[in-house]
C-alpha cells in the first residue's frame, strides 16, 4: 500500500517534469525512496547509502535476527537482494535460482525461477559460480545467468518475458555480474578474462531484449565505440586506433578486458561508468604494449554507447589488477570548488578521484600503506607520463621476465579490493571500503591459447604482508584528499559490500561469517553476529511495516573461497611474522542463507 | 590439438590395464631415472627429493603448471577449495592412469546438493603437455615430500624435457 501512496505523491511532482515517464524516471524515483532497495548498489550513484535512520549508533547494539531464508545452494553468494515494495528478490549462484519473497505475507515465496543450464559452464567460471544479483525495471527482474543468458522475468509472476544470449561459454564467456537498467535499456557486461574473451558491455532493449549497442574493451574504433576526436583521455582526444596500436598483431581478439563489475549512472550528465578487467594472458611478456583499453574507467553515453572519456589506470598490466571495481559518484567540495566526483578503489591498490564530467584526474593515492609495486601516479599535467603509475623495476613482472619468481608484490592479484563494493555517506563525506591486505609472489611463463580453456600464464602464491597476520582491513577514506581516516583490522579479507546509513552506522560482513556494525565517524565496533557461513555478499537495508531491516547473504566461496578455504601460504619464516594465522575452514562452512536483522519490538 | 588428447587417453588406457591395485597407494620411491624423469618400481612417474632438499625438474615444473592451471579450483598447494577437492588427499589413492583420464576427459558430479564439474583438459596444451609434471608434483604433495612452500631448489631442466615441450606445445 505504501508504494501506491508514495507513487501518488511523486505523481504530483512528476507532472512538472518535462518528457515522457519512461522506466528510467520510474526507477530513479524509486531509488530515492529509502524504504526500497531497487538496484544492486541502492542508487545509480553506487553509494550504498540509505536515508533510513531507525537503527542508530546508539541502539544498533540491540539488533536481533528477525528472520532467515535458505537459498538451498552451497556455492559462494555474492551480491544482495532487491526490495521493491512488498517484494524481495533473492538470487543464488549457479544454478542461478531467483526467489520472490512477499514481505507483507510472512516472507512467503511468491514465485521461484530456476533456469536449466548446461553444467559445463561451471568450470569455465574462473572463481566459483558466483552471481552478483538481479536488476529491476519496467515491472521486470533481469538476471544474467552463468551461461550468459540475460533473462527478463515478470516481477509479479516470475514468468519469462524474453531471453537473449550475451556470449559463448564454449569460448570461456560467462555471466556473473548484475545488470543495470538505464532509461529504456538494460546494460550488462561479461566475464572471461582468464579465458581470452574479447569482453564488452551490451545494451538491450528493456521491452524486447533486442541488442541496441555493444562496446568492446579492445579492438578497432567502431568495435570499442570511441570517437578518435571527441573521446578523451585526461583531456586529450584518444586519436585513431587508440586500442589497436597498443596490441601486437591480432592479440586484442583474445585480449580480455572483461566487464564483470558494477555499473553506475549519472542521469544529469547522461553517462554510465564502469571499468574493464585484466588483459589476457597474465604473462605480460606475451602481450607487449599498453593493451588498451583493458584496466580502464569508461564513461559512455547510454543511448548511443559512445565513450565520452576513458582513463587507463594500469597500462600493460603485470599483476592481474582488474579495473572493474565500482565507480561511486558523489558531489563534494575540492579545493573550495563544488565538483562532480567519481571515486574508484582499484585492485591495483590506488584510490582514484576524478571529475566525472570530464575525466580529469584529481587524486590517486594508496588506500593500503603496504602497496609497493608503484611509487605513485604522475600527477604533473605537462609530463609525458601524466596519469601513469610509476612501476618499480623490482616488482615489474615484465622487466624481470618469464620464468622469474617476483617476490613480495603488494597487493596480491586479488587486489587491495576486489568486487566487494564500498559505500559512501554524504553525512560524513567518507567512503567505507572493504579491503584485502594480501601480498604475493608472481612468476609469469609462456602459455598457448585454446578457445574455452584457461589462458593464465602465471603462477602465484599469496600471503599476508610480511610481519603481519591479518589479511583484511575495513577503512574509512577521504576521497577529496586521498587519506585513510580510520582502519579496522580484520583476520581475513573483507569480501563483503558495505552499507552506510543515516543512522550513523556502517555495516559489513566478514569471511568468518560476522555481520558487523561500526560507528561511521570512528569505526568503533558496535555490534556483531555470526551468520551461518562466511559473508561475501553485500549488506542491504529496507523498511517494511514501519520497521527498518538489515539483510545480508552469507555463503562463503568466490575467489576468497579458493585461497582462503585452504589457508593462504604461511607467512615466510624469519620475517618476524606473528603466528596464529589459521585457515578459514576452521571458522565456517558452506551454505547460502539470507539473514535479516531488526531492532526488538 | 586433437592429437594431444588422443595421446593422453591412450596412455591412460594402457596404464590402467597395467595396474593391479588402483585403490592402493603404490610406493612412490624412485627406483630409476630416464633422462631426468624418475620412475617408481611399476614404471610410473614419481618425484625425487634429494637429501639437501633439491627436487627433480618435473616436480618443480608441476608446481608451476599446477598454480597456473589448476589452483583456481583446487586451491593453492593442492589444498582444495570450497568447490573442488584437495588433490593432496585425492592423490593418496588415485592411480596414475585414473589421474590422466580425469585430467584429459574431465569429471562431472552434479546433483541437487552439488554442482562440481571438472572440464576436459585433453585439448589444452598448457595442461596436456605437462600431465606427468602435474602428477609427480601432486604425488609429492600427497606423500608430504613437498610442503606448502614454493620448492626452493630444483634440478636443471633436462634436455629431454625441453624437447618434449617443444614438440608438444609446438615450438613458438
Amino acid at each position: 500500500m505504501r508504494k501506491v501512496l508514495f507513487a501518488t505523491c511523486l505523481g504530483a511532482i512528476a507532472a512538472f517534469a518535462a518528457g515522457a515517464a519512461n522506466a528510467n524516471d520510474e526507477l530513479n524515483k524509486m531509488s530515492q525512496n529509502p524504504k526500497d532497495w531497487v538496484m544492486p548498489a541502492g542508487d545509480y550513484a553506487n553509494t550504498r547509502y540509505s536515508k533510513l535512520n531507525q537503527i542508530t549508533a546508539a541502539n544498533v547494539g540491540k539488533l536481533q535476527v528477525a528472520w532467515t531464508f535458505s537459498t538451498g545452494v552451497l556455492r559462494g553468494h555474492e551480491g544482495g537482494p532487491l526490495i521493491v515494495g512488498n517484494m524481495m528478490y533473492v538470487h543464488a549462484p549457479f544454478p542461478n535460482t531467483v526467489y520472490a519473497l512477499d514481505l507483507s505475507n510472512e516472507n512467503k515465496i511468491a514465485w521461484k525461477y530456476e533456469p536449466k543450464q548446461d553444467p559445463n559452464v561451471i568450470p569455465v567460471m574462473c572463481c566459483d559460480t558466483v552471481n552478483r544479483g538481479v536488476a529491476y525495471g519496467d515491472g521486470k527482474i533481469f538476471l544474467h545467468q552463468a551461461d550468459t543468458t540475460l533473462v527478463a522475468l515478470d516481477a509479479k509472476t516470475g514468468k519469462v518475458a524474453w531471453t537473449v544470449k550475451n556470449g559463448d561459454p564454449a569460448k570461456g564467456a560467462t555471466g556473473t555480474s548484475a545488470p543495470l537498467v538505464v532509461k529504456d535499456k538494460v546494460l550488462i557486461g561479461i566475464s572471461g578474462g582468464e579465458f581470452g574473451v574479447q569482453c564488452h558491455v551490451t545494451a538491450y532493449d528493456l521491452k524486447t531484449g533486442k541488442q541496441v549497442w555493444r562496446a568492446f574493451s579492445e579492438g578497432p574504433d567502431d568495435q570499442i565505440m570511441v570517437d578518435p576526436e571527441k573521446t578523451t583521455e585526461l583531456g586529450k582526444p584518444v586519436g585513431k586506433d587508440s586500442s589497436l596500436k597498443t596490441w601486437q598483431g591480432d592479440q586484442w581478439k583474445i585480449g580480455g578486458g572483461c566487464t564483470w563489475g558494477w555499473m553506475s549512472y549519472d542521469p544529469a550528465l547522461n553517462l554510465v561508468y564502469y571499468g574493464s578487467g585484466n588483459p589476457s594472458t597474465w604473462n605480460p611478456k606475451q602481450r607487449p604494449g599498453d593493451n588498451k583499453w583493458s584496466m580502464t574507467i569508461f564513461a559512455r553515453n547510454p543511448d548511443t554507447g559512445m565513450a565520452k572519456w576513458v582513463y587507463q589506470m594500469t597500462p600493460h598490466d603485470e599483476w592481474d589488477y582488474d579495473g572493474v571495481n565500482e565507480m561511486i559518484l558523489s558531489d563534494q567540495q575540492v579545493g573550495g570548488q563544488a565538483r562532480q566526483l567519481l571515486t574508484h578503489f582499484d585492485r591495483n591498490g590506488l584510490g582514484y578521484t576524478l571529475d566525472r564530467a570530464t575525466g580529469e584526474l584529481l587524486v590517486a593515492d594508496k588506500y593500503d600503506p603496504k602497496v609497493n609495486w608503484t611509487s605513485g601516479v604522475d600527477m604533473n599535467k605537462s609530463s609525458p607520463t601524466y596519469g601513469r603509475p610509476k612501476v618499480l623495476d623490482q616488482y615489474s613482472t615484465d622487466k624481470q621476465g618469464e620464468d622469474h619468481n617476483n617476490k613480495g608484490i603488494c597487493p596480491a592479484a586479488l587486489g587491495s579490493k576486489d568486487e566487494q563494493p564500498a559505500a559512501y555517506s554524504p553525512d560524513t563525506q567518507l567512503f567505507y571500503v572493504p579491503t584485502n591486505h594480501v601480498c604475493m609472489d608472481y612468476e609469469p611463463f609462456k602459455v598457448s591459447y585454446t578457445a574455452g580453456q584457461p589462458y593464465v600464464g602465471a603462477t602465484l602464491s599469496m600471503y599476508p604482508p610480511p610481519g603481519e597476520s591479518h589479511m583484511g582491513n575495513f577503512i574509512a577514506w577521504d576521497g577529496k584528499t586521498g587519506k585513510i581516516v580510520w582502519s579496522n583490522k580484520e583476520l581475513f579479507s573483507v569480501w563483503s559490500g558495505a552499507l552506510a546509513t543515516a543512522g550513523g552506522v556502517v555495516f559489513y560482513g566478514t569471511l568468518e561469517g560476522y555481520l558487523k556494525a561500526v560507528d561511521a565517524k570512528t569505526g568503533k565496533e558496535l555490534y556483531k553476529f555470526k551468520t551461518p557461513s562466511g559473508i561475501i555478499g553485500n549488506v542491504t537495508t529496507y523498511e517494511q511495516g514501519g520497521k527498518q531491516y538489515i539483510a545480508v547473504l552469507s555463503g562463503v566461496g568466490g575467489w576468497a573461497g579458493i585461497g582462503l578455504a585452504a589457508g593462504l601460504t604461511e607467512p615466510t619464516e624469519g620475517l618476524g611474522a606473528v603466528g596464529g594465522y589459521k585457515a578459514l575452514s576452521n571458522y565456517t562452512a558452506l551454505g547460502g542463507t539470507l539473514t535479516v536483522f531488526a531492532l526488538p519490538q | 590439438m586433437r592429437t594431444v588428447w588422443f595421446v593422453a587417453v591412450t596412455i591412460a588406457l594402457v596404464t590402467c590395464e597395467g595396474l593391479a591395485f588402483a585403490e592402493q597407494a603404490v610406493d612412490p620411491t624412485a627406483v630409476k631415472s630416464e633422462d631426468g624423469k624418475y620412475l617408481d618400481k611399476e614404471g610410473n612417474p614419481t618425484f625425487k627429493v634429494a637429501s639437501n632438499g633439491t627436487i627433480d625438474w618435473y616436480t618443480y615444473s608441476g608446481y608451476r603448471r599446477y598454480h597456473s592451471e589448476c589452483h583456481v579450483c583446487h586451491g593453492p598447494d593442492g589444498m582444495g577449495s570450497t568447490y573442488a577437492p584437495a588433490l593432496k588427499d585425492t592423490l593418496k589413492t588415485m592411480s596414475y592412469g585414473d589421474f590422466l583420464e580425469a585430467v584429459a576427459s574431465g569429471r562431472k558430479n552434479v546433483s541437487t546438493s552439488q554442482n562440481n564439474v571438472m572440464p576436459a583438459f585433453g585439448d589444452n596444451p598448457n595442461v596436456a603437455c605437462y600431465m606427468d609434471d602435474l602428477y609427480v608434483y601432486l604425488r609429492a604433495r600427497a606423500n608430504d615430500a613437498v610442503g606448502r612452500q614454493r620448492p626452493a631448489k630444483h634440478e636443471d631442466k633436462p634436455p629431454a624435457a625441453q624437447q618434449a615441450e617443444d614438440s608438444c606445445m609446438g615450438k613458438r
